[in-house]
């Protein structure tokens, strides 16, 4: 028969004894929280801005989920459990793994409207729903979890107070030269701390003009004397261990139940893990404890040989800004000191008499050298202990990388070898670095250099995440980054997916959430310059151009006060337009018969032409004509990088085509197509592809070359860069695109037809739409308003930046 | 402090930040995609033009951030510092919503 397992408590150390767990069970977890288990460790990130989703650490366990039902009671002698709907479950082996609880100090008051409590995603709820209109916040208790409460208290527009018992900030990581340090940084964030001093009442003054009941006024806080609107419990937890003190198992004396360092209790049938349990007498409520003993309560479940747990209170936080770290021992026989109150930086080491084994330190302002530090612990200091403080310094292979998860240098070396090449596969073969992600800089340190994630929130390469986008067709970012990424996305990441999102064709470029993912020169469809002003360049296909365009030009610079300038890709660019005039100058423009053009954008620039065989004596083909042809048909194509063209009339080559990412030169009996070009920080001349092509063969061929390349380039990179870097080079360019070998051909040139089909004038459609119009102001209090900063003197007869040349 | 009123929180789009003309002063106001408000100096210390508002919001290792237009520098969107360049950093302003109107603190 299956044998039965019962775990009471759905958190962080609950789940990963389920993930360590073999298949030879009947799982069922019953959860109080409405809930699987999420990330508690960053529950802050829920504030700004992480997903419920993006926490949540549910996997695929084969488990019988009941959440939302918290367990009333345990009968040892019958093996059952009952919960609170009623219900009984019956259980041969019993986990016990309800967590912990916050403490909240028993003064009048702390149940009053506007106090929190900081634990579950539920408490940030309704913390956030009460903060909304709120303006300023204290938090009770000034460790860790108080200074992450008062940053959350900030990120939801309160101000914020920090009121703690102790003498100085957390007492329990830091000496006191460490927390007066950590203090004045606080403070200089406009963050008021009080300390030694404990609240003894809250109230809330009676406003009879306040009938509402949903008009709180202020919270009055006896002791610290302060008036706020918000106050958060964070003064420690308190392990949940009642279930287990009803059932008669024992309890350390100040609190948690007993259990020895495999997690079990007198009962054999009953563990208990994590924050609940006290291992030999003493509770943590830190994750790596509680992690080493779901690991070691799994494997006793698999009937594989357990490990027992060691414990490790170090911790490091970036809070505020400021860089905190401790581990180990805070003092002891042998204290290096260094203190640099200039540049805000206090660190201190403390070494056994013979200054021969490192016990623990303190780092605050510059904690770069924290998990170098940590790893050497109880081993003899890695270096010179000057240099230590401040830099990271090498590791002996057998110390702890990531405490979290008991992971050596040995054990990271052996994956990367063994190819793990990025930080998420690291993640997934060693686990190091996936608990309180302390040691990720350390990991990477690790990492081969040459990897190809794209920034902190993707592991994938650019070629990985266009792959996904297009076979899952994803087409937001926010997905995107749920499903494969991290964090919020930054400057690299959204518009790098923004770019794929609109190589794939997905609306206009600020459709949607699109908008929110494109630099600002795509933002505003225009080039910023250095005094934020814009610059706008009409387009003027293979440079052709009438003279009653050309008169319209003038006639815009002149009318909007813009300096003129001839560019070096056959077209004129205007500049010093302010963000409100942009739509204005358009509509000139537009009326005119020009769109915009992309002098900006990861997109087509221009295809330059020379004059050709129109007028030419010596030109061959239309190289005009097959410029604007050209220019018409990749317009608005986005793509890695700019993409450049030119076309030749004859071999004397005064278009430059040679210098381009596709270049076409004309012999008599059609044309020579050229790839790889560059000009630029490292010129490269367009290697010869193809010759003597029709005009149809010549577009298939160019077709392909940028589906190709806009696949499987990286961020950032010129067709010249790609062709270097691809394998087999220009031959296995010809065996893709001309001979078919991976039979990509086909898709490769629907996606160019669906390009061709689906280009829209991006500027116009600005025009069309008031909601996007509304955007192009400098002001949004002040619509009319001019930007004052942007200011212009006259040079050589135009208008230029004020200021001169910086 | 007084507060002032600068528009509606729909005129905002999250995820992306406007600039408001607060008598001389330029602030840059950001709603995040989770719908947080944060409100910085307008002035990018390091070019000198007034563009933070038109910046890329994200995240540097969860601490919500704002990316300079002009050269990329990012500035802490509680603190105002600048995790580029330490030397450099914007002033923050007190933000708020009430009754669908956004409030900022001067
Ligand atoms: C306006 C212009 C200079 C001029 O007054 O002539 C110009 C201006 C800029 N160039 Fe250029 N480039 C201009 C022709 C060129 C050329 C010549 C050409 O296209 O024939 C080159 C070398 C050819 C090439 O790209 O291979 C050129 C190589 C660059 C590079 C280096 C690219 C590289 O691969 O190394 C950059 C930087 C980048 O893109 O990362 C750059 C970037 C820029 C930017 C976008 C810099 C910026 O981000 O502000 C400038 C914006 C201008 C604006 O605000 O309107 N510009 N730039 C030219 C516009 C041509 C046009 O009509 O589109
Ligand atoms: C904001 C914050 C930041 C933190 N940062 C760190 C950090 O940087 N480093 C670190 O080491 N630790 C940190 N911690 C502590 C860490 O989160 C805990 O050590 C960890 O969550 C403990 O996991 P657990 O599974 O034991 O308990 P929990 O994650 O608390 O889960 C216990 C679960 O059991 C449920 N439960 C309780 N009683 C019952 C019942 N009777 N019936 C059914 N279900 C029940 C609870 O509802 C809860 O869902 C932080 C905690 C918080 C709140
Ligand atoms: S490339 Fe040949 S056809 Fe074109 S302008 Fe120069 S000489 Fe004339
Ligand atoms: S030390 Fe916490 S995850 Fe590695």
């Amino acid at each position: 028969m299956t044998r039965r397992l019962v775990v009471i408590g759905n958190g962080m150390v609950g789940q990963r004894m389920l993930d360590e767990l073999l298949p030879g069970w009947a799982v069922t977890v019953l959860g109080a929280e409405p809930c699987r288990a999420y990330d508690r460790v960053r529950l802050s990130a829920y504030v700004d801005g992480a997903t419920a989703a993006e926490l949540s650490l549910a996997a695929g366990n084969d488990a019988e989920f009941v959440l939302g039902t918290r367990v009333t009671g345990i009968d040892r002698d019958l093996r059952m459990v009952h919960t609170d709907d009623g219900a009984a479950y019956g259980y041969d082996a019993l986990v016990l793994a309800t967590g912990a609880r916050p403490f909240v100090p028993p003064v009048p008051g702390a149940d009053l409207p506007g106090c929190f409590e900081y634990r579950t995603l539920a408490d940030l709820d309704a913390l956030r729903a009460y903060a909304a209109g709120k303006r300023t916040g204290a938090v009770i208790g000034g460790g860790l979890l108080g200074l992450e409460a008062a940053q959350a208290l900030r990120s939801l527009g309160l101000t914020a107070q920090i009121v703690e018992y102790a003498p100085h900030l957390m007492p329990a990581q830091l000496d006191p030269a460490g927390g007066a340090l950590l203090r004045r940084l606080v403070e200089d964030l406009g963050i008021t701390v009080h300390t030694e001093v404990s609240v003894t009442a809250i109230r809330r003054e009676w406003d009879p003009s306040c009938r509402d009941s949903d008009v709180r006024g202020p919270l009055i806080m006896e002791g610290p004397g302060i008036e706020v609107d918000v106050v958060v419990f964070a003064a420690g937890v308190r392990p949940r261990d009642e279930l287990a003190r009803q059932a008669g198992l024992a309890v350390a004396a100040r609190g948690g139940i007993h259990v020895d360092a495999l997690g079990r209790t007198a009962d054999p049938a009953v563990y208990a893990i994590g924050d609940c349990a006290a291992i030999d007498g003493r509770a943590y409520g830190l994750i790596a404890p509680g992690y080493a003993l779901a690991k070691a309560v799994a494997a006793q479940l698999n009937g594989t040989t357990p490990k027992p747990a060691t414990v490790d209170t170090a911790t490091k936080l970036k809070l505020l800004g400021v860089d905190v770290a401790s581990f180990g021992v805070t003092s002891g026989p042998l204290d290096v000191v260094y203190s640099d109150p200039a540049h805000a930086v206090y660190a201190k080491l403390v070494l056994s008499d013979d200054a021969r084994t490192l016990l623990g330190g303190v780092l605050v302002g510059d904690a770069s050298a924290y998990p170098s530090l940590r790893a050497a612990l109880g081993g003899p200091p890695p270096g010179k202990l000057a240099e230590l403080l401040t830099t990271p310094a090498d590791i002996p292979g057998s110390a702890q990388v990531c405490s979290c998860h008991a992971v050596t240098k040995d054990t990271v070396a052996e994956a990367v070898a063994a190819g793990c090449s990025d930080l998420a596969g690291l993640k997934a073969c060693t686990k190091a670095g996936t608990g309180c992600g302390s040691c990720v800089p350390l990991l990477k340190t690790f990492l081969s250099s040459s990897s190809k994630a794209l920034c902190e929130h993707f592991t994938q390469s650019r070629q990985e995440l266009f792959d996904l986008v297009r076979v899952r067709r994803i087409t937001t970012f926010s997905a995107l980054v749920a499903a494969h990424g991290t964090g919020g996305g930054c400057d690299v990441c959204k518009p790098a997916v923004a770019s794929i999102l609109a190589s794939l064709g997905n609306g206009h470029i600020l459709d949607g959430e699109q908008a929110a993912l494109q630099d600002t020169n795509d933002h505003f469809l225009a080039n910023l310059q250095k005094d934020g002003s814009y610059s706008v360049v009409p387009r003027i296909p293979g440079g052709e151009i009438t003279p009653d365009k050309l008169i319209t030009i003038g006639e815009v610079a002149r009318d909007f006060g813009l300096y003129t300038k001839i560019t070096g890709g056959q077209r004129i660019d205007l500049f010093g337009a302010r963000v409100e005039q942009l739509p204005l100058i358009w509509r000139r423009l537009v009326d005119a018969g020009f769109e915009s053009g992309h002098a900006y954008g990861k997109a087509l620039r221009t295809v330059k032409s020379c004059v050709g065989s129109t007028w030419c004596r010596y030109g061959v083909q239309d190289s005009v004509g097959l410029a604007v042809e050209l220019e018409l048909r990749y317009r608005g194509l986005r793509s890695p990088h700019k993409i450049k063209s030119a076309v030749s009339g004859c071999a004397r080559e005064c278009a430059e085509a040679r210098g381009k990412d596709f270049g076409v030169i004309a012999t008599e009996n059609g044309w020579n197509l050229y790839l790889g070009g560059n000009g630029g920080f490292q010129p490269r001349h367009a290697d010869l592809f193809l010759t003597d092509l029709s005009t149809a063969d010549l577009v298939r061929y160019i077709d392909r070359f940028l589906m190709y390349y806009i696949r499987t380039a990286d961020r950032l990179q010129r067709t010249s860069a790609w062709l270097e870097a691809l394998d087999g080079g220009l031959e296995h360019l010809r065996a893709v695109i001309v001979d078919d070998e991976l039979g990509l051909c086909a898709e490769l040139d629907a996606a160019m037809a669906g390009h061709v089909a689906s280009y829209a004038d991006e500027w116009r459609a600005v025009l069309d739409d008031p909601a996007k119009l509304s955007r192009f102001v400098s002001f949004v209090n002040a619509p009319r308003e001019p930007d004052p900063s942007i200011a212009f003197t006259v040079e050589r007869g135009q208008p230029v930046p004020a200021g001169g040349p910086r | 402090m007084s507060w002032t009123v600068i528009c509606a929180k729909e005129d905002l789009l999250p995820g992306r930040g406007v600039a408001a003309l607060a008598g001389p002063v330029q602030i840059a106001i950001f709603l995040t995609p989770s719908l947080s408000l944060y409100a910085v100096g307008n002035l990018d210390p390091a070019s000198g033009a007034c563009v933070l508002s038109r910046g890329i919001l994200g995240t540097r290792a969860g601490t919500p951030v704002v990316a300079s237009p002009m050269h990329k520098h990012a500035y802490d969107l509680a603190t105002g510092r600048c995790l580029d360049d330490e030397r450099l950093a914007v002033p923050v302003y007190p933000i708020r919503e009430r009754d669908g109107l956004v409030e900022v603190g001067l």
